[in-house]
C-alpha cells in the first residue's frame, strides 16, 4: 500500500518549471532517497510532500488524502499529525533547551508529555543533554534534538532535508543509524539527499533533474556497495 | 510541565532572549503608563486642586430668603451653610444693603462681616486698612475719587432709621475698595453697626457663599439647601461657575489630548519593535507553522508577549506615574495629590490594551510567514 503518490506534478514560477510531470509512489514502510543537483526540484518536492506548498497541477495523494483539495489549516493538521520534518539546519528554538524544543511539537499537535518528551531525546542518545540550550549543543546533536522532535508525535512520514548535511562523519553515522532503526520500525522516510552515503541507505533513490525524475535506482540487497557506486555516477553525470 | 505552563515558559524565555529590544518596548510602554497615570492623576484631581484656586473669583453661591421675606434671617442661613461639607466652605458672608447720604450726596452702603468678606471677595484691592473699629468703613474707588476722600479722613453718614427717624454718625475711612466692579460704588461697614443705624437685627439681604467645587457638587449643595432649610434659597452663582468649569474643561481636554498623543507615540514605538522581532524570527515562526503550529497559535504567542510586555509595563508606569502626578501638583499648585487607586489597574489595563493593539499589525504579518521557508534556508 502506497502511503504517497504524486500524480503528474507540475510546479511553475513564473516562467520557470520547477517541477514537470512529476509522478512518484512511495510505500509504506519504505526508505526513499531523492537526490539531484542544485535547482533539480527537490525542495520544492519536499514542500509539495510536506503540505507546504501546492503544486500548479497534478495531485498528491498523502495516506489517502488529496492535498491539493484541502485548506491550509488542514494542510498545517496534516503536517501536525502525519509528518515529521528534519532539517539540514537543524532549526531548533534558540531559547529553548533540547527537551523543551521536543516539546514545542507535542504542544502544538495536543499536549505536552515532559517524560514522553525525555524518552524520545533517549531514543536519539540525548537524555543528559535534555537541559542544554541548542547553542551548547554539537551539531550532531542538534540533528538528533531535530530528530526527536520529529518523532515525538509519532508521525507516519519522515520528511529529511539533507539530514547529515551540516555533520562530521561520526554524527552522520550516528543520524543515519537512527534513521536505520525508524526504518526497521516501520516508518516511511524520504531524505533529500546530495550524500550518496545516504541514498545507500534507502530502498529506492529517486534522481530528478530539471524539474524531472531521470532515473530511479533500487537497492538490491547484497549489492550495497554497486548501489551507492551508481547514486554517486548520478551525481557526477549531473555536475558533469 | 501541562500545555499552559509550557506556553508561558515559551513566551518568558522568547522575551528573555531579547532584553534589549523587549527593554526599549517596556520603556516606551513604562513612559506611556507612566504619562497616562500622571495625567489621569492630575486630571482627577484638577478640581479639587483648582476649586481652591478659583475661589480667587469670589462667591460662587448665593443665598437669599425665599418667598416674599426681604430679609434672610442670619439662624436660617447659618442652617443652611452648616450642611456644606466643612472641607470644602471657604467663606460665607451676610450683606444687607441701605442708602445712606454724606455731605448731600446719596449712596448705596453694605453691612457686611469683614473677616468674611476678605474670603469671599478676596479679589478686593483695598488701599488702605480694612476696618477695625466699629466706626471704620471702607469706601469704594469711585466714591474715594468723586468726594476726594482718603484713608484716615472722618465723613458724617446721615440717614433714617428705625420709624423714619433721621439720624448722623461720623465715621472714619479706613480704606478704598477697588474691584472694577459695583463695589467702587459702595460704602462698606460692618453689619451691627448697620444694624444699630437702621435698625433690625439678625438679618441680611443675602448671604454670599465661597464653596470649593464642581458646578454639579454645588448643584448639589443648593439642592440639599432647598430641601432641608426651605426659608433659604439657594443659587449658583452661574458667572462663576460656568467659567471655572469652562477652565476645567479645557484643562481636562488638554491632558487628555497629551495622553492620547503618548499613547499613540507608545503604540508606534512598541509596534516598531514588534515588527522587528518578528522579521527576526520569521524562520522560528516558519519552523513552528511547518511542525504544525496554526496561525493563532502563532498569533496568540505574539500577543501574549504582549500581555506581558503590557502588563510589566504598565505596572512600571504606574508607579512612575503617581511619583510624576505628585511631583506636577507640588510644583503646581503647592499641594500633594490625591490618590485614586482604581487608576492602577485601569493604566495596566490600558497599556496591555495598547501594547496588544501595537502587536496586531506584527502578528498579522506574523502569520503570513510560510512554513516552507524553513526547507528553503531563507
Amino acid at each position: 500500500m502506497n502511503i504517497l503518490e504524486l500524480k503528474d506534478i507540475s510546479m511553475i514560477y513564473g516562467q520557470v518549471r520547477a517541477l514537470s510531470n512529476v509522478c512518484l509512489s512511495v510505500g509504506q514502510g519504505e526508505w526513499l532517497a531523492i537526490m539531484g543537483p542544485s535547482g533539480s526540484g527537490k525542495t520544492t518536492m519536499m514542500n509539495i510532500i510536506g503540505c507546504m506548498d501546492k503544486p500548479s497541477s497534478g495531485s498528491v495523494l498523502l495516506d489517502g488524502e488529496e492535498l491539493s483539495k484541502l485548506t491550509p489549516s488542514e494542510l498545517t493538521a496534516i503536517r501536525r499529525d502525519k509528518i515529521g520534518l528534519i532539517f539540514q539546519q537543524f532549526h531548533l528554538i534558540t531559547y529553548l533547551t533540547a527537551l523543551e524544543n521536543v516539546m514545542v511539537a507535542q504542544y502544538y499537535h495536543s499536549m505536552t508529555d515532559e517524560k514522553e518528551a525525555l524518552l524520545a531525546l533517549e531514543r536519539v542518545g540525548l537524555a543528559d543533554r535534555a537541559k542544554h540550550l541548542p547553542s551548547q549543543l554539537s551539531g550532531g546533536e542538534q540533528q538528533r534534538v531535530c530528530i526527536a522532535r520529529a518523532l515525538i508525535n509519532y508521525p507516519r512520514l519522515i520528511l529529511a532535508d539533507e539530514p547529515t548535511g551540516n555533520l562530521d562523519e561520526t554524527n552522520e553515522r550516528i543520524v543515519l543509524n537512527i534513521l536505520r532503526g525508524l526504518h526497521d520500525a516501520g516508518t516511511t522516510i524520504i531524505v533529500v539527499t546530495h550524500d550518496p552515503e545516504v541514498a545507500f541507505e534507502a530502498d529506492r533513490t529517486v534522481y530528478l533533474e530539471h524539474g524531472r525524475v531521470a532515473d530511479v535506482v533500487k537497492k538490491i540487497e547484497g549489492t550495497a556497495a554497486a548501489c551507492a557506486s551508481e547514486a554517486q555516477d548520478l551525481v557526477y553525470a549531473a555536475k558533469a | 510541565m501541562n500545555k499552559r505552563a509550557f506556553f508561558i515558559k515559551m513566551l518568558a524565555s522568547s522575551l528573555a532572549r531579547r532584553k534589549s529590544r523587549m527593554f526599549s518596548a517596556l520603556c516606551a510602554i513604562a513612559i506611556g503608563g507612566t504619562v497616562l497615570l500622571g495625567m489621569m492623576s492630575i486630571s482627577y484631581d484638577i478640581p479639587r486642586q483648582m476649586g481652591r484656586e478659583f475661589r480667587s473669583y469670589g462667591a460662587n453661591m448665593v443665598l437669599v430668603a425665599s418667598g416674599d421675606k426681604a430679609l434672610l434671617d442670619i439662624e436660617d442661613a447659618d442652617r443652611a451653610v452648616a450642611l456644606i461639607p466643612p472641607d470644602a466652605l471657604v467663606g460665607a458672608t451676610p450683606y444687607r444693603y441701605e442708602m445712606v447720604r454724606v455731605n448731600m450726596q446719596g449712596y448705596t452702603v453694605a453691612g457686611t462681616v469683614f473677616e468674611g468678606a476678605k474670603k469671599t471677595r478676596p479679589y478686593w484691592n483695598v488701599t488702605g486698612e480694612w476696618p477695625q473699629k466699629d466706626d471704620d468703613i471702607l469706601i469704594g474707588s469711585d466714591i474715594a475719587e468723586f468726594t476726594g476722600l482718603a484713608p484716615g479722613d472722618a465723613i458724617a453718614i446721615t440717614g433714617r432709621g428705625t420709624g423714619g427717624a433721621r439720624f448722623s454718625r461720623d465715621m472714619t475711612v479706613s480704606g478704598t475698595v477697588r474691584s472694577g466692579g459695583v463695589e467702587d460704588e459702595f460704602i462698606f461697614m460692618s453689619l451691627p453697626v448697620m444694624e444699630g443705624m437702621f435698625g433690625g437685627t439678625g438679618g441680611a439681604e443675602a448671604v454670599e457663599v465661597s464653596i470649593a467645587g464642581t458646578e454639579a457638587e454645588l448643584d448639589a449643595i443648593a439642592s440639599l439647601i432647598r430641601q432641608n432649610v426651605p426659608e433659604v434659597s439657594a443659587s449658583l452663582v452661574r458667572r462663576v461657575t460656568q467659567s471655572e468649569a469652562a477652565v476645567l474643561s479645557k484643562l481636562q481636554a488638554l491632558v487628555i489630548l497629551v495622553s492620547l498623543i503618548v499613547l499613540v507615540l507608545t503604540m508606534i514605538c512598541v509596534a516598531t519593535t514588534m515588527m522587528t522581532v518578528v522579521m527576526e524570527r520569521r524562520r522560528e515562526i516558519g519552523l513552528k507553522k511547518a511542525i504544525g503550529a496554526e496561525n493563532r497559535s502563532i498569533a496568540a504567542e505574539f500577543l501574549g508577549e504582549g500581555v506581558l510586555l503590557g502588563g510589566a509595563g504598565g505596572i512600571l508606569g504606574a508607579a512612575f506615574g503617581f511619583v510624576f502626578a505628585h511631583a506636577v501638583c507640588v510644583s503646581v499648585f503647592g499641594r500633594g495629590i490625591i490618590i485614586d487607586w482604581r487608576l492602577l489597574p485601569l493604566t495596566v489595563l490600558v497599556s496591555i490594551a495598547v501594547t496588544v493593539s501595537a502587536c496586531l499589525w506584527p502578528v498579522r504579518r506574523a502569520v503570513e510567514v510560510e512554513p516552507a521557508l524553513v526547507l528553503r534556508g531563507e
